[in-house]
């Protein structure tokens, strides 16, 4: 197409140097630039420059905040982390009480039982001890008395000496303690 | 020079300058009805509608279309305007994207099936952009740095032994304010132009000796001449983009220029 019509250019036109430019297309190349600039450059380029700041402005607040979100956190999860060492210090502190407390306790609670157990054995040997007593005494006269009924009756005559019949029963009395002694002993 | 690229005989012809000089639309249209000027201010005015459907009512979450806009915007304010303008990129960056966009979109063409022409093959166009460029720069220059300033700055840059102002003094001078416009323009033209023919030449070789005139003896030629096509297709679709980067580039470089005097 260029081809077949440039063909008639060259033979109607003489002298056309493309170096040499036409006065008309300088005119349109003007006017088109110009029409460019005032459209593109003046009314949108600086609506595009505004979104672009604006832009800009939201992505560094944005920034801004999460940075700030994410300090917020990480002093939360300090203050947390904190707290939670506190409570287990309190924990083991408090099981360690109560362990000692534990064992106070049941080394109290054991004393206690001794002593219980000392003073009931104690008593009770002192029961023992006077009822053996009272025993004793009851018996010794008892068998003093018999003993002498039976001397009397033995050797038919009452004693009437006092003294005499005593010492007689304080060495009869002995010689059951001897023998009861020697039996006890075997 | 007024070769035709299809002669009556069998013989193939490459194309030249003709295929950049095109007639008005029609028989009885407006001489300056061109191709390249409806190409120029269409492409204008899709890149007008297209950054408004992205930058119109922009979403802190961007969607669709916006974020292929704010890959571009961003691409140029940091590969094309902050390396030159620092801090001042912001207050620029209506005319770097502008200007990057138009002369991309202006380049790409060329590769667009059913169009195939790149506008800036016609040098008025890059022309009028760097002449836009130059006169800016001269004014931030002696806005911010005073006439006396900025011409001293340019024509005397510090540290440098007193006698070689005498050569240096000049060459600053015509460095700065005729061949910087001068080669800004020309660079992307020439680029444009010499990959225009470059194209015309492998996709005609492709139709003459595969359609017009196939012969056993022109086949391989002529897939040659169609695969080579293929391959400056997408050569070219890297210079286009490389050429509207580098335009806008060295327009942030100047306005730079412009603001702070060279140290």
């Amino acid at each position: 197409m260029t081809l077949a019509a440039s063909l008639f250019t060259v033979a109607s036109e003489e002298g056309n140097n493309p170096l040499l430019p036409h006065t008309y297309e300088l005119v349109v190349g003007g006017l088109a630039f110009f029409v460019v600039v005032i459209v593109v450059g003046k009314i949108l380029v600086p609506r595009i420059q505004k979104t672009l700041a604006e832009r800009t402005a939201a992505i560094e607040g944005g920034i801004e905040r999460a940075e700030k979100a994410q300090a917020e956190a990480q002093s939360t999860l300090e203050s947390y982390k904190e707290e939670l060492a506190k409570a287990r210090h309190d924990a083991a502190r408090l099981t360690a009480e109560a362990r000692e407390q534990a064992a106070q306790i049941k080394a109290e609670l054991r004393e206690e039982a001794q002593a219980e157990a000392r003073r009931l054995i104690e008593a009770a040997h002192a029961q023992i001890e006077a009822d053996r007593q009272q025993a004793f005494v009851q018996l010794r006269s008892e068998i003093g008395r018999l003993s002498v009924d039976l001397a009397g009756r033995i050797v038919g005559e009452s004693l009437e000496d006092q003294a005499r019949q005593s010492r007689i029963i304080d060495r009869f009395l002995d010689e059951l303690d001897d023998q009861s002694r020697e039996r006890v002993g075997s | 020079m007024s070769t035709f690229a299809i002669v009556a005989n069998d013989e193939f012809k490459a194309p030249g300058v003709e295929i950049f000089q095109l007639p008005p639309l029609w028989e009885g249209a407006p001489f300056w009805l061109t191709k390249p000027v409806v190409l120029a201010v269409v492409s204008a005015l899709g890149i007008c509608l297209l950054a408004w459907s992205a930058f119109a009512k922009p979403k802190l979450v961007p969607r669709g279309l916006q974020n292929v806009g704010e890959m571009g915007y961003t691409f140029v304010r940091d590969q094309v305007g902050r390396p030159f303008l620092g801090k001042d990129t912001d207050k620029w960056m209506g005319l770097l994207l502008s200007l990057f966009f138009l002369v991309w979109i202006w380049n790409l063409l060329a590769v667009v099936p059913g169009i195939n022409f790149p506008v800036n093959s016609h040098i008025a166009f890059p022309a009028v952009l760097a002449i836009i460029i130059y006169l800016l720069k001269i004014y931030l220059g002696i806005r911010h740095q005073g006439f006396v300033g900025y011409f001293k700055g340019m024509m005397f840059p510090p540290g440098v032994p007193k006698f070689m102002y005498v050569l240096l003094a000049p060459i600053e001078f015509l460095q700065n304010m005729i061949f910087a416009p001068f080669t800004h323009a020309v660079r992307l033209f020439a680029n444009m132009f010499a990959g225009h023919i470059i194209l015309a030449f492998f996709s005609l070789v492709g139709f003459h000796f595969l359609i017009t005139h196939l012969t056993p003896a022109g086949f391989t030629l002529g897939v040659l001449g169609v695969v080579m096509t293929i391959l400056m297709t997408a050569f070219e679709m890297f210079i286009q983009f490389l050429q509207a980067f580098l335009f806008s580039l060295l327009a942030a470089m100047y306005i730079g220029q412009g603001l702070h005097a060279e140290h």
